[in-house]
């Protein structure tokens, strides 16, 4: 198998970015995403839940769910580009954990993951709660146990769980780790919201007492699950990353197009100039990245933890950068809580963490170059 | 089938077939001299003819020039040099020496020169049997190029050309020189016109080329000095006074961005032959040992070698992607970061090597204990030329800043 010339994108992958472009900057301006998430109201909730039933019936979640499912069956580059403007649109939605859990249920391959993408593709939201305490997805690293088919303990750094009608969690067993299905009104299970610095999203802990759960890979088996859907998972934050790098990009350069210094527009500097130009130059390798990673999970499993890697490492890279010279750039104003650019700036400081940040996939590139230290 | 060949016209996949087997069949076997490792520091005559002798048979056999009509010497062929370029590239075949000429000289002199011009030069220039340099920096005229002084004077039909240029890559060779000169001292860019100038019969008759040494010990670049030089009209480009916009063509080709595929052989030098750069650098690593320590195990040398590696494929993708429209936002925009990130890919991957060498860094060419044979040192050296010429790395974000991002204008 190999990527297509044109990366798999498209007619309809293309016409399906348009689209969802356009809809977020109709209904989500910038001016409006700053008073939802920013705008001080105590107690309002930071994001639109009819906004979301929009999207989720335009069928954005269950754009890659089987049709035998009731999803739009398209390949996972439409869901790429639907992250990628999720994160042009600093969006605050469950659609990134949604479309992350789509990958996780395709690939335990069952028909209680079926059911579950079902309730996707009918537009419901699913929040992933793989990560453990100490920051890994993979192995002994879960604070959940599982007994008679109920889950209880922690579940830690849970993305958009206050937005989330079910959690795919990892939970320990006798046998090892599984992966289960919980619905989030469920008895016994509370949420502690943490305090996060990202105002476009939410995170919580998760505390379950005896919750009954659904059984989606048995013990033992959730690492062998979650190997599977790791290029899915890693390059969808890689494309919100890219999403919102080119969103900081194309706000600087239009700031350095008007602001007047020295009776001159900024950008005639070269101190800023060059920077601007180093910030696209690595953009550009991250969504060439995202693009040939995306594919490759449709066209090219065997390369596709490779590209995966590649992508995240340098989207995580381009997005610390841009979002630096960003806030640098726009100088006094760059800094106030007013500006926009400070929503897109904690956005991808918590973007660059999740699922590994880039010199961790650097590592894990190293590894696959060289192979382990001392080998 | 690889992914380039799926979109292939009829045209193109027979073509494909010819150059595939053609290649497999003439290949031609490895230079007795030791090669450089570009055209650009060609030094001695032996090496000349082995790379004219590669460049001259893959003319004969309708790999050069496909795209030019057939009577400037071409094949006539519809966007087949790409698929020429491809086929050369995958195969461990040469470089080819007529480097200017092929990628430079020739699309300008297409886009610019009279037809009888075209039929004159074209020919010799694709089969290799005549080598091009470029007469663009002087002494005073580097970034800003504009500025150039070497003057042309009209005498009826006939240019005076009094002036000297630099760092003029395989002028040694050359047997022509596209030529930027001023011909109108009170106009800076619209004084400026384009000839393509013989030097090879003028060497000693108004032409003198001196060598330079460069820093890494190899020659392969000159200076050109123009005393009294006559050269025909017939010899101009476009208008008098149009030079500065013949130049653009000159240099969006040289630079990657140009309209016409240009012929390349030779993967290596594109930065797209799978990964070349790292995996010679992994080979390094492994055999290495640096501060006590085989390199493979030092942190710091596996993350700069993953950066590099996602740098490297990183621009082999913006490549492929160039040519999927709705993936691109602006249509210049990753052509004009070509010869930007090649020439700063290659320069650390060059400084990568001498690192990952440790003490074994410091060996040169001459030295038999050198690791790849002192590869490390000469193509960090080496990738100054490429930072620098053809525009420097700071020109280039200037023209990035300017053109894609529209910001104000340095000059």
């Amino acid at each position: 198998m190999s990527i297509p010339s044109n990366f798999g994108f498209g007619e309809e992958e293309q016409t399906l970015r348009d689209a969802a472009r356009k809809f977020l900057a109709e209904q989500l301006p910038t001016d409006r995403l700053h008073r939802l998430v920013a705008g001080h109201q105590a107690g309002s909730p930071r994001w639109d839940p009819a906004l979301w039933e929009q999207m989720a019936a335009l069928g954005w979640t269950g754009v890659g769910v089987p049709e035998r499912c009731g999803g739009v069956g398209m390949p996972f580059v439409a869901a790429v580009a639907l992250a990628e403007e999720a994160g042009r649109a600093a969006l605050p939605s469950p659609l990134i954990g949604t479309l992350q859990s789509s990958a996780l249920l395709a690939a335990c391959g069952n028909a209680e993951a079926d059911a579950v993408l079902t309730q996707i593709a009918s537009g419901k939201a699913v929040a992933p709660g793989i990560t453990g305490p100490r920051g890994g997805w993979r192995g002994q690293d879960c604070a959940l146990e599982v007994q008679g088919g109920c889950l209880s303990g922690t579940a830690h750094w849970v993305q958009d769980a206050a937005k989330a009608d079910v959690f795919l969690l990892k939970a320990r067993g006798s046998a090892g780790t599984g992966l289960y299905a919980v619905q989030a009104d469920a008895p016994g299970l509370s949420l502690q919201p943490d305090a996060i610095v990202d105002l476009s999203r939410d995170q919580a802990r998760l505390s379950l007492a005896s919750v009954p759960a659904v059984e989606l890979a048995a013990p033992g088996t959730a690492d062998s699950v979650i190997a599977a859907a790791e290029p899915a998972l890693f390059t969808l934050v890689s494309a919100d990353l890219c999403g919102a790098a080119e969103w900081l990009l194309q706000t600087t350069v239009e700031y350095a197009r008007v602001r007047q210094q020295f009776d001159r527009q900024i950008g005639f500097f070269q101190a800023v100039k060059h920077p601007l130009v180093d910030v696209m130059i690595a953009i550009d390798s991250a969504r060439s990245h995202l693009y040939n990673a995306a594919s490759a999970v449709d066209h090219d499993p065997a390369v596709s933890l490779r590209a995966a890697h590649m992508a995240k490492s340098a989207a995580a890279e381009a997005a610390r950068f841009g979002a630096s010279r960003a806030v640098q750039f726009h100088g006094g104003i760059g800094f106030t809580w007013e500006c926009y650019v400070q929503v897109y700036f904690k956005r991808q400081l918590h973007n660059e963490a999740l699922y590994g940040d880039a010199a961790w996939h650097r590592a894990r590139l190293a590894e696959m170059l060289l192979g382990p230290v001392g080998a | 089938m690889s992914d380039s060949a799926r979109k292939d016209s009829p045209e193109q996949s027979a073509f494909r077939e010819h150059c595939r087997s053609w290649i497999a069949a003439n290949l031609p076997p490895p230079s007795p001299v030791r090669l450089p490792q570009s055209a650009l520091e060609i030094m001695t005559r032996e090496q000349l003819d082995y790379l004219c002798a590669w460049q001259k048979a893959a003319y004969d056999a309708g790999l050069v020039g496909c795209d030019y009509p057939v009577d400037c010497g071409g094949g006539g062929r519809t966007d087949c040099q790409r698929v020429a370029n491809e086929e050369m590239q995958r195969s461990a075949a040469p470089y080819f020496p007529n480097i200017i000429g092929l990628g430079m000289a020739a699309p300008t002199v297409f886009y610019h020169g009279s037809d009888a011009l075209k039929r004159q030069v074209l020919p010799a220039l694709l089969s290799g049997e005549e080598i091009w340099c470029q007469g663009f920096s002087e002494p005073g005229a580097g970034s800003d190029l504009a500025s150039v002084q070497t003057f042309a004077e009209r005498r009826g039909d006939r240019w005076v050309i009094n002036g000297h240029k630099v760092w003029t890559s395989l002028a040694h060779f050359a047997s022509w020189m596209i030529l930027l000169a001023r011909t109108d001292k009170s106009s800076k860019y619209d004084g400026l016109s384009y000839f393509v100038v013989p030097i090879r019969a003028a060497l000693g008759k108004g032409v003198t080329v001196r060598p330079l040494i460069k820093m890494t010990g190899e020659t392969g670049f000159n200076e050109v000095i123009f005393e009294d030089l006559e050269i025909d009209d017939a010899l101009r480009l476009d208008e008098v006074g149009k030079g500065w916009t013949v130049a653009m063509t000159t240099l969006a080709h040289e630079r990657g961005a140009g309209i016409l595929v240009t012929p390349q052989s030779g993967g290596s030098r594109r930065g797209d032959g799978d990964a070349g750069l790292v995996s010679a650098l992994v080979e390094l690593a492994r055999q290495s040992w640096r501060n006590g320590q085989c390199a493979a195990d030092d942190p710091v040398i596996r993350d700069r070698l993953a950066q590099l590696l996602v740098r490297e494929e990183g621009f082999r993708l913006n490549l492929k992607r160039a040519r999927v429209a709705g993936l691109t936002d602006h249509p210049m925009r990753l052509m004009l970061q070509y010869k930007l990130l090649m020439s700063e890919v290659a320069q650390e991957a060059g400084r990568l090597g001498m690192d990952i060498a440790g003490n074994a860094g410091s060996l040169y060419v001459s030295d038999p204990a050198a690791p790849q044979a002192g590869r490390w040192p000469l193509a960090y050296m080496n990738s100054f030329g490429f930072t620098i010429a053809a525009g420097t790395s700071e020109v280039q974000r200037n023209i990035l800043g300017e053109r894609v991002l529209g910001l104000a204008k340095t000059k």
